[in-house]
């Protein structure tokens, strides 16, 4: 579970680019964070992976207190994450199989361990066929797979991913949140921060609408199978 | 450290290396030099050590002692002496024994001119030890110690041959310090410059290291690696020069300064190079690792 609770970050003294935010997000939950640019959705994205300390209040994701956390924890902390960004950040010149396969070496995982994992996880996000390509002889959405499944193949518990869709047309950035929602559906919890309404409204998952700093708005997920069903039964009542 | 990591730093070490060969080179050049000039001044100075410790073993200091004295009371001045931590060994002559020496000296070939004196030894109260000495850059504290003592008459030793070796020794070796130092400033900085390059070159990668969850000592052991790659190459070319040049140096000045000859005798490389080697690999190692473990440090915060 991730609890943010009356968070605030300020980055210049008096410039506050979060004020008291509190949000709680259950184990396995998918949410969106939304809102424009300085709403302070990417600092939320920065203070989870601990790449910014908070000012005040209090962060705890599956029950570490990242404000007390020493710094030495933060590279087993961030092993517990995967992190997507908009931009890919893949290593040009290695191919698809070396940056997912790079993700495992650098936590010092076994040679015998990679060659298991690797394939497996190529074949999850589609990439079979294609491990011996290199980043620009593939298209963005599958580039942005490869970031995936760089981000899945430590098995994190959190996947973070800062506007993975930005970069993609409609077609691939819907793909990418099918694969997101699968990844959710094995158990993991899925945070995504994004500013397209497009894809929000598609997925009808829970959104955390942000502004100026603030938690603006929180809608819970919901099923539009389940909504539909609700409404028909509606009507038989009404009916009857 | 699991092997296949192991094997990962060091890879990506080579790498870094290849990425910006240019700045590699420079900074194993500059290494070069300076080891260069480290074994050099090393095989100079081993040689006047050499030269210097052969002096202390063949140069002794003689003691006289005061007439009057006997043999137990001239003895036991000498076991006083012999405690003093300066002191290698020692050699007692009676007046009998120096009287002995003289004549197999002087009346060689005419020895019924010594009959003359056998009933009266010319060299009466003339008993002394001859005193060789660990250090001979301590001679002259020495001599002034056993001039205090009572019952020594006279002291007779010889300052200039050990004094200038031990100063020409220390000339060198303040020089050798001095340009070693700079060129040593001059290795760490180009190190440190290579690394901050290959650092900017592999900024993505090692940003992408630290989200991931890389400890900082996986992301700097790459640039260590690097470091101590191009240290050991700027030691092990002027190792390689070292061993080629050493005999054909000796055999040069044996040959043009014929006189160097009775005086050097220069020690033969299979004995210095041993010592050499490992000296020039630590300093190596040592530039490289240092200059680039604190250079990375800047790039490592997260």
């Amino acid at each position: 579970m991730i609890e943010i609770s009356n968070v605030t970050k300020e980055y210049v003294e008096g410039n506050k680019a979060l004020r008291n935010v509190s949000i709680t997000i259950e184990d396995g939950e998918f949410v969106f964070i939304m809102g424009r640019n300085g709403s302070g959705k990417t600092t939320i994205f920065k203070l989870l992976m601990k790449e910014e300390e908070l000012t005040s209040g209090r962060i705890v994701v599956n029950d570490m207190n990242l404000g007390k956390m020493p710094r030495s924890y933060v590279p087993k902390y961030r092993r517990r994450l995967g992190v997507v960004f908009q931009d890919f950040r893949l290593l040009k010149d290695l191919t698809v199989y070396e940056n997912v396969a790079f993700a495992q070496r650098v936590v010092g995982a076994s040679n015998r361990r990679i060659r298991e994992s690797v394939p497996a996880m190529l074949q999850m996000v589609g990439l079979s066929s294609k491990y011996k390509m290199y980043p620009h002889q593939l298209s963005g959405g599958e580039q942005q797979r490869v970031a995936i499944a760089r981000a899945l193949i430590n098995r994190p518990e959190v996947l973070l991913a800062d506007e993975p869709t930005g970069n993609l047309d409609s077609h691939n950035a819907m793909e990418i949140m099918k694969l997101l929602e699968e990844i959710n559906g094995m158990g993991t919890t899925v945070i995504v921060v994004t500013h397209s309404h497009e894809i929000v409204e598609k997925m009808h998952k829970r959104v955390i609408y942000m502004e100026r700093g603030c938690v603006v708005g929180d809608e819970t997920a919901f099923d539009p199978a389940e909504e539909e069903e609700d409404m028909t039964e509606g009507g038989e009542f009404y009916e009857d | 450290m699991r092997i296949s990591t192991f094997w990962y730093c060091v890879k990506q070490g080579v790498r870094n290396i290849c990425r910006n060969i240019w700045f590699s080179l420079a900074s194993i050049a500059t290494i070069t030099a300076c080891i260069f000039l480290f074994c050099m001044f090393f095989s100079i100075m081993v040689n006047i050590q050499h030269v210097v410790r052969l002096a202390e073993t063949t140069v002794g200091i003689t003691v006289f002692f005061d007439e009057d004295l006997n043999v137990g009371q001239i003895q036991a001045i000498g076991s006083e002496i012999a405690r003093r931590p300066e002191v290698d060994r020692m050699e007692f002559t009676s007046e009998d024994d120096a009287w002995e020496i003289m004549k197999e000296g002087y009346f060689e070939g005419a020895e019924d001119l010594a009959e003359g004196f056998e009933e009266d030894n010319p060299l009466a109260g003339s008993s002394s030890y001859q005193i060789f000495l660990n250090d001979i850059s301590k001679q002259s504290q020495f001599v002034a110690y056993l001039n205090g003592l009572n019952g020594v008459r006279k002291v007779n030793y010889s300052n200039s041959a050990a004094a200038g070796l031990t100063s020409f020794n220390t000339v060198i070796g303040l020089l050798s310090v001095v340009i070693i130092g700079v060129l040593l400033a001059v290795s760490v900085f180009l190190i440190s410059n290579t690394i901050n390059v290959t650092a900017a070159f592999r900024k993505n990668e090692n940003q992408i290291m630290r989200y991931i969850g890389a400890t900082n000592g996986m992301i700097r052991a790459p640039f260590v690696v690097e470091g101590m790659i191009i240290g050991l190459l700027g030691a092990v070319i002027p190792l390689c020069v070292m061993f080629f040049l050493y005999h054909q140096a000796v055999g040069y000045l044996q040959d043009r300064f014929q006189i160097l000859s009775g005086i050097f005798q220069f020690l033969p490389l299979e004995t210095i190079f041993p010592y050499m080697a490992a000296a020039a690999m630590l300093l190596g190692l040592g530039i490289g690792f240092f200059a680039s473990f604190f250079t990375i440090r800047k790039h490592l915060r997260v």
